[in-house]
């Protein structure tokens, strides 16, 4: 125990500040971002976005960026967004893959079980467009071949980084949906 | 990686098969093909390693007028899945298969379409729109007074991949766990057919993210022994360092990731802390995270400087240094050992039966790393140990990858020493000569293995890596213009996946996602 609390203090807070000193890692792009990121969440949602994952049949490189960004140098859930257990819980369904015909009829269950007003993001280029499987026998090509999306996140697999940025549409899309 | 081919009567492969086995041999690969265009038969391939680390290929022709082969699985039940892909794929069925179970398409896929057939048809798209009451597979029940069935899946509370379970339970405790895959199946061996190398390796490197590199490089090597290519030392060096990389983030990411299994935080965020700190070494090195685009045929793309090997080095220290504490501290927990150990067990009988590799067979004492046992790139030079522990719990899955991060950080800094001068890749002219080389060159190709004896201007090669998971094996078959005829992809997942349900009965369920995680299996790169 000794040993854990000792490593703890000693790592100290490693989670990226909005105002990153210059030379962190969390590098030029990702502290204005996370600025950003704050202050919309705190005006638009009250500091709460509930995101439910659904993987439509992707090779798990955006599952796993999306894993990273809950990692304690990203630490969304600071941001007031987190991941649910359940689609009746969610705001936002972050889709990856292109739609496999096998998980066809989960993602619109999915879908379906998540109350109005929802987002679909596509996320990562299976999700936006089929990318690599196109026209293959095995998928639709994409999520809006099967409910409708609202923010394309293109990237193979997107960064974290990129993630942030789409989460920051998601925010502005918000208000026309009649949240306020 | 060749050796020989034999062409065998269909009676005679149950025998064949059963002699094999019985002398040690073990299943590496099975591949169906569509040749009736090229030659007027349907191709099985079963690829074995022999004890003396030989490979023997038995080839099984099929007439087209009789699509049907004798099962091995009864003998060998490692062919399982290999036999229910080829059935679901090709339509050739297996006779006497115990469990012949579509595998790959589910219920919305309409029978008698076989998507790996050349004159496949792609069936109308209002037949593969399943309805509300689309009937589920029959799976296997438990039944009887105070058993319950705890369906999971396929969309998950965490962030994981899909896949069902369906557990029989009394109370808490497992009796039987039935897994259903194959959802994100992608039909990647189909798309990479009729591309050129290039836009295959594309498809290959995205089969999965998390082993991308080592199944770029797989699909490379394939690619190379069937054209007859031999890549500089210099590349044969980045791809080992590229493939140790891939296995660190991937090792120290799984030992964190286990530890949410059972809800220590310090494990989590301490491996997920060190997991983000490779990755971002990864995009340093390479632009990419996944370290994709650093690989080609013939070599490599992206060469390290040395103030890129520098950062390297820097970067692994610490990593070593952080991981070596966080480890201490969680093998000092008494809390979490008792949930590791004894839990899970994979018998070796099991593994070997089934034809488990990687981390999982090394955890239950079978010493199979396809680094030493099919030397590829670099590790032919590097002198490293195959990690083995014999109790083949979470715990002994947990210390294999421990130690195999001293190995890799070891393997990765004689990889800098040795790193030889000179060109990282053949010109794409030469690989493109070479690809153009095979139009007619088939006969002289005769005996040399791979089953290309008689696949006249069609050449093939295999690719072995090790993977963070295991043994990856990529079959492919090129056209005479140097396209892609056939790209079989036979991952660690794919031979490992049958295992999992077999430990869990006698656990309790909350333990069933700790089993999981110290797998940590791919669904993307077994279902393609």
């Amino acid at each position: 125990m000794w040993q854990m609390l000792r490593k703890s203090l000693s790592v100290g807070v490693v989670t990226e500040r909005p105002e990153a000193a210059p030379g962190s890692e969390a590098g030029p792009e990702l502290a204005p971002l996370l600025k950003e990121l704050d202050a919309k969440t705190r005006r638009i949602l009250g500091r709460s976005l509930h995101i439910r994952h659904v993987d439509s049949g992707s090779c798990n490189g955006c599952d796993f960026e999306m894993n990273a960004l809950l990692n304690p140098i990203y630490d969304l859930q600071r941001l007031g967004f987190d991941f649910v257990a359940s689609p009746r819980h969610a705001d936002l369904l972050m889709v990856t893959g292109p739609v496999t015909h096998n998980l066809r009829q989960a993602v619109l269950r999915t879908v379906d079980a998540t109350p109005l007003p929802r987002l679909v993001m596509a996320l990562g280029g299976c999700a936006c467009d089929g990318g690599v499987t196109a026209g293959s026998y095995a998928s639709c090509g994409g999520v809006d071949k099967v409910v409708p999306v609202d923010i394309y996140v293109p990237g193979c697999p997107p960064t974290p980084a990129d993630i942030i940025r789409a989460l920051l549409t998601a925010l502005d899309r918000l208000p026309a949906e009649g949240r306020g | 990686m060749r050796g020989t081919v034999s062409a065998i009567p269909a009676a005679a492969l149950p025998d064949r098969v059963r002699a094999l086995a019985e002398g040690g041999a073990r299943l590496v690969s099975m591949v169906g093909t569509d040749e009736r265009l090229s030659e007027g038969f349907y191709n099985l391939r079963y690829v074995f390693r022999l004890p003396s680390g030989g490979v023997e290929t038995l080839l099984l022709r099929l007439d087209p007028q009789d699509t049907t082969f004798p099962s091995v699985t009864p003998l060998l039940p490692a062919a399982q899945w290999y036999e229910r892909e080829v059935q679901d794929l090709l339509g050739l069925t297996p006779l006497g298969h115990p469990d012949p179970r579509p595998l790959v398409l589910h219920e919305p896929w309409p029978r008698g379409y076989y998507p790996l057939r050349q004159d496949f048809v792609p069936p109308p798209q209002e037949a593969l729109v399943p309805g509300e009451a689309a009937p589920l597979l029959p799976s296997p029940r438990v039944v009887g007074e105070g058993t319950i069935a705890i369906p999971v899946g396929p969309i998950h509370a965490g962030i994981i991949e899909p896949g069902h379970f369906r557990f029989g339970a009394v109370g808490e405790n497992v009796l039987h766990l039935e897994a259903r895959l194959f959802y994100t199946h992608r039909g990647l061996e189909k798309q990479a057919e009729g591309k050129d190398l290039d836009d295959g390796l594309v498809v290959a490197e995205r089969i999965c993210g998390a082993c991308s590199v080592s199944h770029a490089v797989s699909y490379c090597q394939a690619v190379e022994e069937a054209l007859g290519l031999t890549i500089p030392r210099r590349a044969a060096y980045l791809r080992t360092l590229y493939l140790e990389l891939e296995r660190l983030y991937n090792h120290v990411g799984d030992v964190g990731n286990v530890c949410a299994g059972v809800g220590f935080a310090f494990g989590v965020s301490g491996g997920s802390r060190l997991k983000e700190k490779l990755q971002r070494l990864n995009a340093g090195l390479t632009g990419h995270r996944f370290l994709r685009g650093a690989q080609a045929v013939g070599g490599v793309r992206k060469d390290l400087s040395e103030g890129e090997l520098g950062l390297m080095q820097t970067v692994l220290a610490e990593v070593e240094a952080e991981f070596g504490e966080l480890t201490e501290v969680l093998f000092a927990n008494t809390s979490v050992m008792d949930r590791f150990a004894t839990t899970g067990v994979l018998k070796p009988d099991h593994a070997h039966d089934l034809g488990v590799v990687g981390v999982a067979a090394r955890a239950s004492g079978l010493a199979l790393d396809a680094r030493a046992d099919w030397p590829h790139a670099a590790y032919g030079d590097i002198p490293f140990t195959v990690v083995t522990e014999p109790a083949g719990d979470v715990l002994a899955r947990v210390r294999v990858r421990v130690r195999e991060v001293a190995e890799s950080l070891a393997i990765a800094r004689a990889a800098v020493i040795g790193l030889p001068s000179g060109p990282i890749r053949l010109t794409p002219a030469e690989v493109a000569a070479a690809a153009l080389a095979s139009r007619g060159a088939g006969e002289d190709q005769v005996g040399d293995g791979g089953g290309r004896g008689g696949d006249g201007p069609y050449r093939t090669g295999m690719g072995i890596t090790e993977s963070p998971r295991g043994e990856n094996v990529h079959w492919v078959m090129l056209d005479p213009d140097g396209h892609i005829a056939r790209l079989r992809v036979r991952s660690a997942s794919f031979t490992n996946w049958p295992a999992v349900p077999l430990t869990v009965p006698g656990n309790i369920v909350p333990d069933f996602p700790l089993i999981n995680k110290s797998f940590e299996l791919c669904y993307s790169c077994l279902d393609r």
